[in-house]
């Protein structure tokens, strides 16, 4: 019988075999927890006077939606890792050879990546509303997107990274390098509004920005510019990301 | 005259700062037969197997595999063979069972005939019992069978094998060349391997080309090359014909290590 390869059925492939090895490491899944749980215990209850008497209400509420964002993008930048991880232990030679194209091979990477950093996001975000934060259960499905979003953004942020990188060591610098300016500038811990102009100005051009922007607008209904405006830039920067982060990908030799 | 399943014409690969892999080679492989393809350390051998495997585009010279053209029509030539690389491309994270399953998903193996082919390969390389293992807990020995195993699955026409046995104890090497030989003689896969096991080439090769510096210095049967070369074996005659100094290899960390294995085990035999 003749073998007939379909993309979209290798897609499936690729994007189950990320979330099986995610479900499998319990101890990456709930280390990577601690990080976002000491941000919002000591930032959310540490800030939270201080940012009620300046009269910007509470914080718990302005920051979760922040960490959430936060722990997507770190996990999804992180997955990149998993290209490089693959190329030496030689996984990757296993897919390259396999009849589908390096587009294939990259969506169903990335879309596996993202779907595990949105799945790290929930779970924060329960952990958020345990603290005490109270979204507009309603918009949920906005949330959602806007979590998807940033994950898919961020997943080909980080494969395009892997995709030059022939270390994890180098990986890991470069990655924490980009990582904190994005996330401490992106509207994640304070308003943006009465932040000095060069921060506004970074966080204008720093995609995750957008994606905390939508997620706080989404879930709380108080955001810097309305969510079709933000759900179009997100939109267009993983589409941008994606093309990147395909065309990097594309130029990988085993 | 049989027919070919590889054949390849003037083919050369020449990398960054003019340095020439492979210089020019010509080589005919018929179907249904096994070809070994040896060489000292950086002779150009995985060179020309990732150009025979489409991972390499060729700088120039032709190549056509089972009547196909890799650079023209890569996906179906990539349908067309199996191949076991040098070093090991298993998901230690997955199950034995997982890793076989994806390769199947990836090569379009039909999914209504996916399991019992599963079934039926796992059993071949007598591994069926420890399906559900991770690979990670997997012998050296036990990984070389699944990759066998998975690069089986899809029914090719050739099996190319890079160094399929190093690092591995004689009993084990025996039991993989037994399943070979089987394989070959039963459904007439072509093989195509290296090995710096001389044994094995006087074992089971029905032709040999030894590659040195990128060229082709000589090539025809075991016995025809050792009469040739006037030895006692083939290692003698491999030795005669590529000199005794040894060679460094450029390559990567994984190389660097891999070369230390085979040091460390190769000296042993």
């Amino acid at each position: 019988m003749k073998n007939s390869t379909n993309n979209l059925y290798a897609i499936y492939i690729l994007w189950l075999r990320q979330i099986k090895r995610y479900f499998r490491s319990k101890s990456r899944m709930i280390g990577s927890l601690g990080q976002p749980i000491v941000f919002l215990v000591a930032l959310g209850f540490g800030f939270g006077s201080i940012f009620a008497k300046a009269g910007g209400g509470n914080y718990i509420q302005f920051l979760s939606p922040g960490i959430i964002a936060m722990s997507i993008m770190f996990t999804a930048v992180f997955s990149g890792i998993e290209l490089i991880w693959d190329r030496q232990f030689g996984f990757l030679k296993e897919t390259m050879v396999a009849p589908v194209s390096r587009l294939t091979i990259m969506f169903g990477r990335t879309l596996g990546g993202a779907t595990t950093a949105t799945i790290q996001g929930i779970i924060v975000f329960i952990i958020t509303i345990v603290i005490g934060f109270r979204p507009d259960i309603f918009a949920i499905l906005w949330g959602l997107l806007f979590m998807f979003g940033i994950a898919i953004v961020f997943t080909s942020f980080g494969t395009a990274i892997a995709s030059t990188m022939e270390d994890m060591q180098g990986f890991g610098l470069i990655v924490n390098l980009v990582n904190m300016p994005l996330f401490f500038l992106s509207g994640a811990l304070f308003p943006l509004t009465t932040a000095p102009f060069w921060i506004q100005w970074i966080a204008f051009i720093n995609p995750l920005s957008y994606g905390v922007d939508g997620l706080r607008g989404a879930f709380t209904g108080v955001s810097q510019y309305s969510l079709g405006v933000d759900a179009l830039v997100v939109f267009c920067i993983t589409v941008l990301f994606l093309s990147i982060g395909s065309w990097l990908f594309g130029r990988v030799e085993v | 005259m049989a027919e070919s399943a590889i054949s390849v014409k003037n083919l050369t690969k020449t990398f960054k700062h003019g340095f020439k892999a492979v210089d020019d080679i010509s080589f005919e492989v018929e179907k249904g037969s096994i070809f070994a393809f040896l060489g000292p350390n950086g002779a150009g051998k995985t060179t020309t197997i990732k150009m025979l495997t489409t991972l390499l585009h060729p700088t120039s010279g032709t190549i056509t595999l089972n009547g196909l053209d890799p650079v023209k029509h890569p996906h179906a030539v990539r349908e067309s063979f199996g191949i076991v690389f040098q070093d090991p491309s298993l998901d230690d994270e997955l199950t034995a069972y997982e890793n076989m399953y994806f390769h199947a998903g990836l090569y379009g193996v039909p999914r209504a005939e996916t399991p019992k082919k599963i079934e039926d390969m796992m059993n071949f390389v007598e591994l069926w019992d420890r399906r559900d293992s991770l690979v990670k807990t997997f012998s050296g020995g036990m990984k070389r069978r699944l990759e066998i195993a998975r690069g089986l699955l899809h029914t090719p026409a050739i099996l190319f094998l890079d160094e399929p046995t190093t690092g591995l104890d004689p009993q084990t090497r025996n039991y993989i060349w037994t399943y070979l030989k089987k394989l070959n003689k039963e459904k007439g896969l072509t093989i195509f391997f290296t090995t710096h096991y001389m044994e094995e080439v006087e074992r089971a090769a029905d032709k040999v080309a030894i590659i040195d510096h990128g060229k082709i210095i000589t090539m025809d049967t075991a016995p025809n090359i050792v009469a040739a070369a006037g030895t006692a074996n083939l290692e003698d005659a491999f030795i005669k014909l590529t000199g005794r100094a040894i060679r460094e290899q450029e390559g990567n960390g994984m190389d660097h290590m891999r070369q230390m294995r085979q040091l460390r085990t190769g000296g042993r035999r």
